[in-house]
């Protein structure tokens, strides 16, 4: 068996096995919106979101502002893939909603909604694992309830709108202030047309034992999702936020931008965990960043699967003495699909740590990108980095980059990058083949040990999925 | 001499006069010029210049190696000294006199590839400026026993030179080159836009070195391209110990099958000192081998910058490619900037880069104790142990010792004598 035949004969049968289960998203109900903002983007749209939202003053100029930064700022093509100019700003429906609130009980759920849901799983999850739920379908959430004894601890999980209105005096102070809307061009076009997400405040020293979770639904056709998400946790506090995302498959491109701001006081720890299963013609362009002050942890559990081009590099500024950072990520780029993810770390104290670990698999013509960067100023002592990333790629027209950039000042830090790019190797599979697998088992087995390592980061309920996710469901489909 | 040239380097160098004035200067978001200080390509008020230096001074202050095949002392660009004594049907010759005699020959190789590291404005610069340098055509078959030795001088102040070095070697043939660019006087400042195009035949051996020692007030850019033919194996080395701001950009094209390119150097930055460097390792055949090696020991308030990439064109299969850039911080008040890149279209390929940057560890110092050295004098041998590391791959002990003693030489104007 030569290397060049078993790359042929495998080509089809691993795409089918390292493809996942994509059809499970793949469903669509007819819309029913009392509120569309109708397609493109000027000063009207904002004010019509503002208007329908019932924005406070305050929000209203906030977004306005963001809009003119939006329109002052370039594509950043000068370094990012070109495919970033096949979104039509024009063609994108800014805002949709039935201009309901979001409800406590599954049961007050509109029927077609609570179904999307259910065929997704999720108050199946929430009865088995989880300490409260927000379902956004669209532009705003459907569903919104956590368990009761946290509310008695003072624990709020609350739609951005909800947190803004409700919450100014803790929302307002953070709010745009770990991403500013000028950070680059999408943060600037969430910030002028925000709507949905999740406002989380944990108390001093409240550790939630469950996490909580959000899942985010696209239904219609050309839509863009800009959620908003700001968690707090205030100190010695610990939260786990899981999010999900897919959408049906159209025919025409639909963005997501989201703003995801994470604000660790005092020895706090969140964890911030995305299984991103979007359908291949979602734009998902998304700016994460935490912030950790003294002795606090921020970690973001990163996994792509879908998207038709995801660039996504969360971060971590670490403010404060012995903060710590941490990103770990899994992409997954099939054909048709672009995978730039990474992280940025942003050491801002002495004796803060950052730990980066990637693991991407290319697939087909799948392109996987890792883009990452490591900023060490002077004056600091004590910080360390470490970054790893790993390339698996699976076939020959399969494409995989790295990218990364690392700064450090000064004699008394230390930081270490490494990358790798391999394949999975015939002496391996001739071996497992050896052993009674099928060629199909024994790549699914060689990509699954590639990735385990992260898989078991995270929380037990979705590395099981995740796995089965990315399991190469091989049996029956080689021969 | 000037009507001489032929027509076709005069008309080259019109279009690349052209072009380097239509082309816009580097800006601050341009990805090749991330981290870099773009007040240093202000070359206002430089111009090109006949040499006041005596020039006997010169050629006596040119010690290399001591025995060489062919030795060439140029002060701004013109030959003041030349002794050559290759076998018959090697060319090496100054470039001048080469266009010359072996036009054909020389317009075969000259500046043919395209410079994508970020300098293309520059490289239309040194183009259109160009007047000599070396260039050296080894035949099928034969080696040059010894090593060919040039040097650069920059004399006089607010003056801009351009060498070139154009090596190409036939089939089965081996040669090793050595260009040292050094100043008249440590005072004057000035602009080098150095040049050097290596095209290894196949199966040959082309082994380069560059001493870049200039005074701490020039300013210096080096552009090299490497090519590999079937088969062929190139050797590029770099040490950076002079300059207030250097800008090297290595480019190797693995054009044949099997071929393989070592892409090795050292950069000791001192003072205010600043070395931008910028690699690409550009797999074009399958089967081929690169292996970077870069080693920075930074000091005081110096400032380096690393950007290597390598890329694995599609169909370039059993490719091993290897990117290590290590810094090694000397001072609280140094600066390394990494970025160590990967593009790869094709599979079974094994590639893999690493960056670290750290101090001496506190344990390496303690060991050193122990056994009765002093702790300035640990560090003194740790850090020169580190820079050996990436000399000792040139693998021939006369470079080696020549490279060496520029290193001891720049410990030696450290303040803490390279502690």
């Amino acid at each position: 068996m030569s290397y060049e035949d078993a790359t042929t004969t495998l080509d089809h049968e691993t795409r089918e096995a390292i493809d996942i289960d994509r059809s499970k998203g793949d469903f669509t109900f007819p819309e029913r919106h009392k509120y569309d903002a109708g397609r493109g983007l000027s000063e009207k749209t904002v004010d019509y979101i503002c208007d329908v939202k019932n924005d406070p003053q305050w929000v209203r100029e906030f977004r306005h502002k963001a809009y003119k930064i939006f329109n002052e700022k370039p594509m950043p093509t000068n370094w990012a893939t070109k495919d970033l100019e096949n979104i039509h700003f024009d063609d994108i429906r800014y805002y949709l909603s039935d201009g309901e609130k979001p409800k406590r009980s599954w049961d007050e759920v509109p029927e077609e909604v609570l179904k999307t849901f259910e065929r997704l799983g999720i108050p199946e999850q929430e009865r088995a694992f989880l300490a409260g739920v927000e379902a956004q379908y669209d532009s705003e959430a459907a569903y919104s309830n956590m368990k009761e004894e946290l509310t008695k601890q003072g624990v709020i999980f609350v739609t951005s709108a909800e947190g803004l209105k409700e919450h100014e005096e803790i929302f307002r102070p953070w709010f745009g202030k770990v991403i500013p809307s000028g950070d680059n061009k999408f943060s600037a076009l969430n910030s002028a047309v925000f709507s949905g997400g999740s406002f989380i405040y944990i108390p001093k020293g409240v550790k939630l034992k469950q996490p909580l979770q959000a899942y985010f639904r696209i239904n219609s056709e050309s839509f863009g999702q800009f959620e908003r998400t700001l968690i707090i946790a205030d100190e010695g506090a610990e939260v786990m936020y899981m999010e999900g995302c897919t959408a049906p498959k159209f025919e025409t491109a639909t963005l997501h931008s989201a703003v995801v701001e994470l604000v660790a006081l005092k020895g706090a720890k969140i964890q911030y965990v995305t299984v991103q299963n979007w359908s291949s013609n979602v734009f998902n362009l998304v700016t994460k960043r935490g912030l950790a002050m003294e002795d606090a942890e921020v970690r973001w559990i990163d996994c792509n699967i879908g998207s038709r081009l995801t660039m996504k590099y969360p971060g971590v500024i670490m403010k404060g003495r012995r903060a710590r950072g941490e990103v770990i990520s899994i992409a997954l780029a099939n054909t048709g699909q672009h995978q730039d993810t990474g992280a940025k770390m942003i050491h801002a104290a002495d004796e803060t740590t950052s730990n980066i670990v990637s693991k991407s698999i290319s697939v087909g013509e799948g392109r996987a990108t890792y883009r990452g960067q490591v900023h060490i100023p002077k004056h600091l002592k004590g910080c360390k980095n470490n970054t790893e990333c790993d390339a698996l790629l699976i076939n020959s027209h399969s494409r995989t980059d790295t990218y990364p950039a690392i700064t450090v000042r000064g004699n008394r830090h230390a930081t270490q990058h490494e990358a790798s790019v391999s394949q999975v190797s015939e002496e391996m599979l001739f071996y497992m083949q050896q052993r009674g697998l099928n060629e199909g088992q024994a790549m699914s087995l060689a990509v699954n040990g590639f990735i385990n390592d992260l898989v078991r980061e995270f929380p037990m309920e979705y590395s099981v999925e995740l796995k089965r996710l990315i399991d190469l469901e091989m049996e029956g489909s080689v021969g | 001499m000037i009507t001489t040239l032929p027509a076709w380097f005069t008309e080259r160098q019109q279009a690349a006069r052209a072009r380097y004035e239509s082309l816009p200067a580097p800006k601050r978001n341009d990805e090749t010029w991330r981290f870099s200080n773009l007040k240093q390509l202000d070359f206002a008020g430089f111009e090109m210049a006949a040499s006041n230096a005596s020039a006997k001074d010169l050629i006596a202050r040119s010690h290399g190696l001591g025995k060489t095949a062919a030795k060439f002392v140029f002060a701004n660009d013109q030959l003041i000294h030349s002794e050559c004594h290759v076998a018959a049907g090697i060319v090496c010759l100054p470039l001048a006199d080469a266009l010359v005699s072996h036009s054909d020959l020389v317009k075969a190789h000259f500046m043919k590839q395209e410079t994508r590291l970020g300098s293309a404005k520059f490289a239309a610069l040194h183009e259109a400026s160009v007047s000599n340098g070396l260039f050296v055509h080894v035949p099928d078959n034969t080696e040059v026993a010894g090593t060919i030795e040039v040097h650069h001088w920059t004399c006089g102040a607010d003056t801009m030179g351009f060498p070139h070095t154009l090596v190409v070697t036939g089939k089965s043939s081996k040669v090793r080159v050595i260009d040292i660019f050094r100043s008249a006087d440590e005072l004057s400042p000035g602009v080098v836009i150095a040049y050097n195009d290596l095209a290894a035949g196949q199966n040959s051996q082309l082994d380069y070195v560059a001493i870049q020692a200039v005074n701490e007030v020039t300013r210096v850019i080096q552009i090299n391209e490497t090519s590999t033919a079937r088969d062929a194996s190139a050797k590029g080395f770099i040490l950076n110990i002079g300059a207030s701001w250097a800008r090297n950009e290595s480019l190797s094209r693995l054009e044949g099958a099997g071929s393989r390119s070592d892409m090795l150097s050292v950069s000791i930055p001192a003072r205010e000192q600043e070395y931008d460097q910028r690699t690409f390792q550009h797999h074009v055949s399958p089967g081929a081998y690169s292996d970077l090696l870069y080693k920075n020991s930074l000091y005081d308030h110096s400032r380096t910058i690393f950007s290597g990439l390598i890329f694995v064109d599609e169909g370039a299969h059993h490719t091993d490619a290897y990117q290590t850039c290590r810094n090694l911080l000397m001072s609280d008040t140094c600066e390394a900037n990494s970025m160590p890149g990967l593009e790869i279209n094709a599979d079974q390929v094994k590639c893999s880069h690493g960056s670290t940057s750290s101090q001496i560890s506190d344990e390496e110092i303690f060991y050193l104790r122990a056994r009765g050295i002093d702790p300035v004098r640990a560090r003194q041998l740790i850090a020169r142990g580190f820079s050996v590391e990436a000399v000792e791959r040139l693998n021939d002990e006369a470079t080696e010792a020549l490279v060496l003693g520029f290193i001891d030489d720049k410990f030696a104007h450290i303040a803490s004598g390279g502690a």
